[in-house]
């Protein structure tokens, strides 16, 4: 099968705004005919479900949490950016699709990021008009802070909880939708597979998370929107249920993977402190704002935050703004997460691990005042208190780099349509804006793109030529599905064995962090692709599911999604191991310049990797969508 | 530290319950509370028993999802936090804890802890939104608000949605969460046009949902983990009398 990613013709200031009108439409009227799934209700779900309802579609949205209101959208701290240039700073449309590109180290696609830079105006424009109450300053007016791998101050955003009330913005549309009828809530039901007859997607098969029960839903379309997979590596920010299973079934059943390798580490996270580690907090990229990151420029062994004032000015390396003066401290993320590893593998880590940095907000008191420092970041001081024990007014905070966001994901095309025709995918779901590695303050922005902005376009196209005919559940395709996910449970809870679920999680966590991590090679992958395949057997051998499936049952709805986990660490270790270059999140020790900074090969790797499954034990088969450069030209990116 | 635990199990819906005890050892003061019920529950899985059931998800603080009952207060002894983000090192070694789930009869219990706060979504979809379509809205900074009333809407609008308020309340009111909405909502220039009607159906919803009335012992605002204080149930009073004294609506 050839990938054909549907970029329109034309300048690419145009592409989109033709795009739309060559799309087909669907009559009002005839809207009502077509039923289309949503899952997932974070940012890019809730807003596309929402919307899809608006225009009159029949809607089913689906998540596994009891509310649509906790998707993990709801965590994001610092922003969203939108080039507005309301601070009159030089920012444009042109300027955030440029930084975005080059943020993603030159492996995202031109077109799309150039229609997300164009949407993004409208974004802020819609949520100010749900009431979603961003900061302001004293005229009234939006407020803007910077973030990473920016010049200007473009982000948006309400207090240290923008996620949060962005995604109480499209869960209340959501809701809206849900009393007018037209989107049909199923909470605590989680997708354990798509089903696909005449090779398009035509419904999906969930089990209820209350009472067991398996059961499948027909539609014209399905989207999903069901985020990224950090939680490959046990320990990342992603909530405990985030999960790939959704994507992974329907990666199975014919989607492909798009540059699973391409993960985010973040900076700023809260060090990990013992093995009974669940997950780990990000403090939001935010602070880099006003908070220096350091280390002592001689390695002081075990050195505590309420020490750090005793090493005196000239004795610390400040090694971010040394290196990278234009940038400073608010490099992006993959930049400043690399150095801190560099400087931790250097021995001048401190605290008891020596695996973290200090940020450092004194200078910043002492410019500002503290109130003024309350005022921007008081919840995320007071949540980095209550976690570590320090309080950071007084020290400084201890920050090292953990598994935040994964860039690659479900390959789709311009529509946002997977290599699955009907199947769409959306947000961090999908593969498509943020190259090799995402700007902070992006995410968000991309799902409510997404969602808001060119879903609700792209799936009239698709829905235009279906028949209206409905497909009942009790349709062999369906019935099969049924029984495979039923037969796999049943599997589960049979093995008896003697390692919990978490067990191989934490194990698959292990290997996927040492070799597949900030940094890679190919004999750690290789090493790491034997290793999985040794855990995925044992596994199906020996892990110990409680309980029986007709009753909630967490051992059981973790066992699913860890089986789903091994196999695509494999994906990745594959794709890792293919792409001998570095670029962005991914870097490779072999490709590096002799400053150890990140070196792409562009002849080579210029491209996106599409990964085909090819069967159970069978390694997958890759296809690349070349990537053309019309409008940027591709430079060694230099934050210095 | 080693603790004692006593935790409310329940199999399903039907079931009665009952308190049972567990000895944990070796617990670390960096721990946070959920990981210590973690560890029990890998305990538990090995001895071949079925783990405690509760509800967690981003255990960050903001999601809402984690609910427990401890010490007779909701989220446990610290002030302004969700059980996620309390930790080991607000416990002392030899230390009973007692773990229950919400109770209310709107927040009816699915399994050991974990409940159903369905109704609360129930009282959003009866007008805790604005009713804009995606599309054809006007720039945002055409609507000017005054920070500090964009500040009162922001601290409204923080509620997570985790039901504390209700289980902190003697008569398990609902009035603090849906006054948050409602309070948010009525403050900003955006909500001004179905200023009536939301409250007047958000508060029908809370009453048919089954939650008790309110009678301002401000048990929910103390407990409450983002600190949404009374202010706001005594705007939701008056925008409801206003609703009622000005329209016809519902």
């Amino acid at each position: 099968m050839a990938l054909d990613s549907k970029i329109p013709e034309g300048p690419l200031a145009d592409k989109w705004t033709s795009h739309k009108f060559k799309s087909k439409l669907v009559n009002p009227a005839n809207k009502r005919k077509y039923d289309i799934i949503v899952v997932g209700t974070g940012l890019a779900g809730a807003s596309a479900a929402a919307s899809f309802g608006e225009l009159g579609y029949n809607v089913k949205s689906f998540c596994f949490q009891d509310s649509p209101r906790r998707a993990h959208s709801i965590a994001a701290q610092g922003g969203i950016n939108a080039a507005k240039n309301y601070q009159n700073d030089g920012d444009s449309v042109f300027r955030l699709f440029y930084d975005t590109i080059k943020g993603g180290d030159y492996r995202g696609r031109e077109a799309n990021i150039h229609r997300l830079a164009e949407v993004s105006v409208n974004i802020i424009d819609q949520c100010v008009a749900q009431g979603v109450p961003f900061a302001r300053d004293y005229g009234g007016l939006l407020d803007n802070r910077s973030f990473g791998g920016a010049q200007v101050s473009r982000t948006f955003y309400a207090r240290g909880q923008t996620g949060q009330q962005l995604l109480l913005g499209a869960y209340s549309a959501l809701s809206r939708q849900v009393a007018t009828g037209k989107v049909k809530l199923y909470a605590r039901t989680e997708m354990l597979d798509v089903v696909i007859i005449d090779g398009q997607a035509r419904g999906i098969v969930t089990r209820n998370l209350i009472t067991g029960e398996i059961e499948s839903h027909s539609a014209h379309a399905v989207v999903l929107a069901t985020g990224g997979y950090g939680n490959v590596f046990f320990l990342s920010t992603n909530a405990m249920g985030s999960n790939v299973t959704a994507a992974w079934r329907a990666h199975k059943k014919g989607a492909f993977f798009g540059n699973p390798c391409y993960t985010q580490i973040h900076p700023t996270c809260i060090p990990v402190s013992g093995d009974h580690q669940s997950k780990l907090t990000l403090m939001s990229e935010s602070l880099r704002n006003d908070g220096r990151i350091w280390v002592p420029k001689e390695a002081v062994k075990g050195l505590k935050a309420a020490d750090a004032a005793k090493i005196a000015e000239e004795d610390r390396d400040y090694y971010l703004e040394r290196k990278y003066p234009a940038f400073g401290n608010l490099v992006p993320r993959d930049v400043a997460s690399r150095n801190a590893k560099q400087m931790c593998d250097a021995g001048k880590g401190v605290g008891a691990t020596g695996l973290a940095v200090f940020l450092d907000f004194s200078d910043a008191i002492k410019r500002d005042g503290l109130e003024t420092i309350k005022g921007k970041y008081g919840n995320l001081f007071d949540m980095y208190q209550q976690i570590t024990g320090d309080n950071p007014y007084e020290m400084p905070m201890m920050i090292y780099p953990a598994v935040h966001y994964t860039m690659g994901g479900l390959w789709v095309d311009y529509n946002l349509m997977t290599s699955v025709p009907g199947l769409y995918a959306a947000g961090e779901a999908n593969f498509s804006d943020h190259g090799a590695n995402r700007l902070g303050a992006s995410a968000l922005m991309q799902g409510l793109a997404d969602g808001y902005f060119v879903l609700p376009y792209t799936i009239g196209d698709y829905l235009a030529n279906m028949p209206y005919d409905k497909i009942p559940t009790d349709h062999e395709a369906f019935q099969t599905a049924e029984k495979e996910v039923k037969d796999r449970i049943q599997k589960l809870l049979s093995i008896n064995g003697t390692k919990t679920v978490d067990d191989f999680h934490k194990e698959l966590g292990h290997i996927m962090w040492e070799h597949c991590g900030m940094a890679r090679n190919a004999e750690g992958l290789k090493l790491a692709k034997e290793k999985i395949k040794a855990l995925r057997e044992e596994f199906w051998k020996n892990v110990k599911v409680l309980g029986d499936n007709e009753e909630m049952n967490m051992s059981l709805e973790k066992a699913n999604r860890v089986a789903d986990f091994i196999e695509l660490g494999e994906l990745m270790v594959d794709d890792a191991f293919n792409r001998r270059e570095s670029c962005g999140g991914h870097f490779r020790e072999e490709s590096q310049t002799p400053e150890g900074e990140a070196l792409r090969i562009d002849d080579e790797f210029s491209y996106v990797a599409a990964w085909e499954y090819q069967g159970e034990g069978q390694d997958a088969k890759l296809h690349k969508e070349e990537l053309e450069f019309e409008n940027v030209k591709l430079t060694q990116r230099s934050y210095k | 530290m080693n603790l004692k635990l006593k935790i409310w199990r329940q199999k399903n819906a039907n079931d009665k319950g009952a308190f049972e005890s567990y000895d944990v050892s070796d617990v670390s003061p960096d721990m946070s509370f959920l990981e210590m019920l973690d560890v029990l529950n890998e305990d538990l899985s090995r001895d071949g028993k079925d783990p405690v059931h509760f509800d967690h998800d981003c255990r960050e603080g903001i999601c809402g999802m984690c609910s427990l009952y401890i010490n007779g207060k909701p989220h446990g002894p610290k002030d302004a936090v969700t059980t996620c983000q309390l930790h080991m090192r607000s416990f002392k070694d030899g230390d009973i804890i007692v773990i229950e789930p919400w109770r209310a009869s709107a927040f009816p219990v699915h399994k050991d802890l974990v409940v159903d706060r369905s109704s609360f979504d129930r009282i959003i979809q009866a007008g805790g939104y604005v009713n804009v379509n995606t599309g054809g809205v006007p720039d945002a900074n055409e609507i000017a608000i005054p920070k500090t009333i964009a500040d009162q809407a922001m601290d409204a609008a923080q509620c997570i949605g985790c039901g504390a308020c209700v289980a902190a309340c003697k008569n398990a009111s609902a009035m603090l969460f849906t006054a948050a909405k409602v309070s948010q909502l009525a403050l900003l220039p955006q909500g001004q046009t179905e200023r009536h009607t939301r409250v007047e159906r958000m508060v029908a919803q809370m009453e048919e949902e089954g939650f008790g009335n309110c009678t301002n012992t401000g048990a929910c605002s103390a407990v409450c983990p983002k600190e949404i204080g009374q202010e706001h149930i005594a705007r939701l009073n008056r925008e409801y009398i206003g609703a009622k004294a000005a329209s016809d609506n519902v």
